[in-house]
């Protein structure tokens, strides 16, 4: 029968149509009953991006944000650790290798010098990523062998000018980066953990 | 003058002549009316040059939905769109046909520079047949860093923009004011390499001179 | 499986004694065949040892031995392995015989070759810039050939590291932006050859005629750079009868990135995030197809792991890039917006995956050489196999229902486009394309790489030749592919995902390798060139919507203009990949 195929289409429009209220009133139920919101809450979300999203798929930024996964990269940012009286201890030493993998090569590093005797000293004097240059590739915090340059998650940058980053708006503490990648810090404190240990055995074996 | 003061909206009027342009009451009830309107129905162009368009017309799907922002009409012709949203690499041998475009959107009309290849080249900054950034040519008013942006980020971007409008006075953005009116943006044109005529005096002052770029005193 | 011939059984040397040499440089395979003898010997290829699909032309300068290389991937449509052989010619004058009229699928890649190296070849149709503009300075492939922003010859640059004090690169040019002029030009004084009007001189010419006492002409189209049916920056120039197509030439370019140029600057690891941006819908066969061309030199094995989370990220990329040419293709013909934005959907749930796996939702970077770049977790695997076996196939199916059937739409595509399966290999067409029209071909079965000899599935061919046969290849193919994933995911074994520490200087070996996959839109080849340096010689990459495009004027001439449209989305293009 001629039309056949346009009834079996519109079908398929039909029931996903159907399916939005449905879900709707599945929804509604649900809140009666349990208190679970479709909309604005973690649940829901979760609801949309699971196998069984059905109808709305929305997800209605800025209101609710789609959840980034640990694994999620942006633009790089330098780790420090908090020290006493907020003394910034930064990690990275400016071994250059991020400056040297990063392939569109946004990464430019001065090394840094000792105030006090002018010598150089394993700290970057300043550090520059050009935002608008970087790839978001992930390599220099792929290959930084102190765990000192990161990839954000922050993807709300958007401005008015251009995006140098320097040093300044390039750190953040320790507890920013295990607060957005807590399995891949808690990894990594792990294994720092260890070679501090072998290293004190190490010492302790060569004193005696 | 920074390219940040630039690009902030309302520029044109200085601080000392700003006291003598006298702000009426009807402007003040009728800046947030207008804003309203316009930034509430941006009509981004149906644009797309690279990668960072495909995540634009993610933004436009089931998921993230511009149609929240009243941006879902994407039009073809610049003619009706307000918004180009240069989303991916500019390259030498299209940005004539870009600026083209700009020139026949009509005004009040936004640039985005979407990604950081539209920003300022990106990763292919280097290339041979690249523009270093679409700022070099149109007005920048958003740029969106990533690569390419997330769909939330450009959304982010849209939302920076829809601040921006917020931002504007009826006396005193420049699509209102006398002798400012559409000012056409030179195309440039495509010889040895890309020449664009507000720069032809440069062009032939570097002539001049002997050899001066790096590449020909390296090739 | 197909028993591979492998290429050496043939020796050409003497079939051509005298004329034709094996190429002995360390690392480098095939012959040598001397410019003179090449249409000879070319044709002897194709019908004698039955090497009838041309998959890459390529071209390499080696500056150091004053000389060109051009070089030929030819395979049998049957299976098996590539057949290289290779002309060398003078720097000077780089002139050879060109082999459109054994393999048309040389084509475009010839041109190219003229565009990007400067080398001549004699007897093409149309040899004309086709990435860069007519008029352009220039050929920027060539070694001595430096771009406006030259730093250094290869990359890391030294002004990054220690002193890397931040400038802009337009700073350090003479006109503030990517430009460089010829010694003493001047804009004023020149004046320039319109870049258009070869083009429009390629086009079948004008004339006007008298017909039943009214007289007609034809009627020239430009569509693109910017329209909304070309899939990007597209452009192609259609000399119209009424609404019939004369003639028609796609013009490309217009997202000319210099892939080749920057890949050559890049070490071998820094090509990786590249080639995430050549076909932007499939960043993971990118990489794959890139990682198998490096690992091919560098002589390792991948871990059982690190393979089958590769085939799984291929395949699931696979059903991600058919549902949006589904999406796109309906699209074009008028079904506007509900079938692409139910793709979107299902295409948001893989990348969902893609981003928890690999970091990012489309340019993921997650092949290394040796493996892949972290382990895919528990969490990640569920989910795959949540959409693999609970929602994909009836996702699939509801695609298939939505629209196949419909009569509006069969008459629309049915017969439109033939496309004959002679005429697809002599274009060397690859992928669904081949297939639609016939040519069962398919790299993962005709020359399998990676683990694809462990699964069960079929070649998705249709023997129609026309738009109706492509749009069901896709879909059979997206069922296909769920097969596999299904068999993967339930096979994938526990284990290390890469060998040893990861390094971000690898040692690859000199030599010449060619690694190719089958990506959703045909086959995707990388030509990788090392001299034993961190950085590769040559680095080329063999785009398949680049030469699938080369049937295109054959299939829309005696068509309407608004089939051209739906023509063009049958192929399947992606702009990234196609101009690189």
């Amino acid at each position: 029968m001629y039309g056949k195929g346009i009834l079996k289409g519109l079908s398929v429009t039909f029931m996903r149509f159907w399916n939005t209220y449905w879900q709707d009133a599945i929804w509604a139920w649900r809140r009666l009953t349990t208190g679970k919101k479709h909309y604005g809450s973690a649940e829901g979300i979760a609801h949309r991006s699971s196998k069984n999203a059905r109808g709305i798929f929305t997800v209605q930024y800025p209101e609710e944000k789609l959840p980034v996964p640990e694994e999620f990269r942006y633009i790089p940012f330098l780790v420090f650790d908090e020290g006493a009286e907020g003394a910034k201890e930064i990690r990275c030493t400016s071994c250059g290798i991020c400056a040297k993998v990063c392939p569109p090569q946004c990464i430019w590093i001065v090394r840094g010098t000792d105030p006090a005797t002018g010598r150089p000293r394993p700290q970057p004097g300043d550090f520059f990523i050009d935002a608008d240059i970087c790839m978001n590739c992930g390599f220099c915090s792929e290959y930084c062998p102190f765990d000192a340059i990161k990839m954000d998650h922050d993807y709300e940058i958007a401005s008015y000018t251009r995006n140098l980053y320097d040093m300044e708006k390039l750190l953040k503490p320790a507890s920013y980066y295990e607060g957005i990648r807590p399995a891949n810090a808690a990894r990594e404190d792990e294994a720092r953990r260890a070679k501090e240990a072998a290293k004190a055995a190490k010492a302790e074996a060569a004193a005696a | 003058m920074e390219n940040n003061e630039l690009n902030l909206p309302g520029y044109e009027i200085p601080e000392d002549v700003k006291n003598v342009v006298a702000v009426t009451t009807l402007d003040r009830l009728l800046n947030p009316v207008y804003n309203w309107g316009r930034r509430s129905s941006v009509w981004p162009l149906m644009f797309g040059l690279a990668c960072c368009a495909i995540e634009m017309i993610a933004a436009q799907a089931s998921r993230y939905d511009l149609a929240r922002f009243g941006m879902e009409v994407m039009r073809p012709t610049p003619r009706q769109a307000d918004l180009m949203i240069v989303s991916g690499t500019v390259t030498k041998k299209m940005v004539p046909a870009i600026v083209r475009l700009y020139n026949q959107m009509p005004e009040p009309k936004y640039v985005m520079a979407m990604g950081a290849c539209a920003s300022s080249g990106g990763p292919f900054k280097e290339g041979y047949n690249v523009v270093a950034g679409i700022d070099k040519f149109l007005p920048v008013d958003v740029y969106v860093p990533g690569c390419p942006p997330t769909p939330q980020a450009l959304m982010n971007g849209l939302i920076m923009l829809q601040k921006k409008i917020d931002k504007e006075k009826i006396s005193q953005v420049r699509w209102y004011r006398k002798g400012h009116d559409s000012v056409e943006i030179p195309v440039p044109i495509l010889g040895p390499d890309l020449i664009d005529p507000r720069r032809i005096p440069d062009i032939k002052a570097a002539a001049a001179q002997p050899v001066t770029t790096p590449a020909q005193a390296g090739g | 499986m197909t028993a591979p011939a492998s290429s050496l059984t043939i020796d050409l040397a003497a079939r051509f004694p005298g004329a034709v040499s094996a190429d002995v440089r360390p690392g480098y395979g095939g012959f040598i065949v001397p410019a003179e003898k090449l249409i000879e010997v070319a044709t002897a290829i194709r019908d004698e040892f039955g090497y009838d699909l041309l998959s890459a032309v390529t071209g390499v300068d080696y500056i150091a031995d004053n000389k060109m290389e051009v070089v030929y991937h030819a395979f049998k449509t049957t299976g098996g392995p590539a057949f290289v052989f290779k002309v060398q010619v003078p720097r000077e004058n780089p002139v050879l015989p060109s082999v459109v009229n054994i393999w048309r699928g040389a084509e475009f890649q010839e041109r190219e070759a003229w565009d990007l190296l400067g080398i001549k070849f004699e007897g093409h149709p149309d040899l004309r810039r086709i990435l860069m503009w007519e008029g352009f300075e220039g050929h920027p492939l060539r070694k001595d050939w430096k771009e406006p922003f030259f730093e250094e010859e290869v990359k890391p640059f030294k002004s990054r590291w220690p002193d890397g004090k931040h400038t802009f690169a337009e700073v350090k040019n003479p006109f503030r932006d990517n430009l460089q002029f010829p010694a003493d030009f001047d804009p004023e004084k020149v004046t320039f050859t319109d870049p258009e009007e070869a083009l429009y001189k390629s086009l079948k010419k004008y004339h006007s005629e008298t017909r039943d006492g009214i007289e007609t002409d034809h009627i020239l189209v430009n569509m693109g750079p910017q329209h909304p049916s070309t899939h990007g920056v597209f452009r192609a120039v259609v000399m119209l009868d009424g609404e019939t197509v004369v003639s028609l030439k796609p013009v490309m370019g217009y997202l000319h990135r210099n892939h080749d140029k920057i890949g050559e600057r890049n070490t071998f690891l820094q090509n990786m995030p590249y080639t995430d941006r050549l076909d932007y819908f499939c960043s993971m066969t990118n990489n794959f197809g890139y990682a198998l061309a490096v690992e091919k030199l560098m002589n390792i094995q991948v871990p059982e792991r690190a393979d089958y989370i590769r085939v799984i990220m291929s395949e699931l990329t696979r059903i991600q890039n058919h549902l949006i040419f589904l999406g796109m293709f309906l699209n074009d013909l008028g079904a506007m917006y509900t079938p692409a934005l139910y793709a979107f959907e299902e295409r948001e749930l893989i990348l969902d995956i893609f981003e928890e796996v690999a970091g990012a939702r489309m340019m993921c970077n997650y092949f290394r050489f040796g493996g892949v770049a972290r382990d895919m977790g528990e969490d990640a695997l569920r989910k795959a196999r949540e959409l693999v076996f609970d929602r994909l196939p009836g996702k699939v199916d509801e695609m298939d229902r939505l629209l196949t059937e419909n009569e509006v739409l069969v008459s629309r595509v049915k017969g439109i486009g033939y496309l004959s399966a002679e005429d697809a290999i002599r274009t060397s067409m690859t992928g669904p394309m081949l297939r639609a029209s016939g040519v069962p071909y398919d790299i993962r079965r005709a020359d399998p790489y990676s683990i694809y000899d462990r699964f069960d599935f079929n070649v998705a061919c249709r023997p129609e030749g026309d738009l109706l046969a492509r749009y069901m290849v896709r879909i059979d193919e997206m069922r296909e592919s769920l097969k596999i994933l299904g068999q993967a995911l339930k096979q994938i074994p526990a284990g290390p995902i890469f060998p040893g520490k990861p390094q971000y200087q690898v040692k690859v070996p000199a030599g010449e390798s060619y690694g190719r996959v089958e990506s959703p839109k045909g086959e995707l080849a990388y030509y990788v060139v090392s001299n034993g340096k961190p950085n590769p010689y040559r680095y080329h990459v063999r785009p398949s919507s680049f030469v699938n495009l080369t049937s295109l004027e054959q299939m829309c001439i005696g068509e309407k203009i608004a089939d051209f449209v739906a023509i063009l989305g049958g192929i399947d293009i992606v702009l990234g990949e196609l101009d690189r």
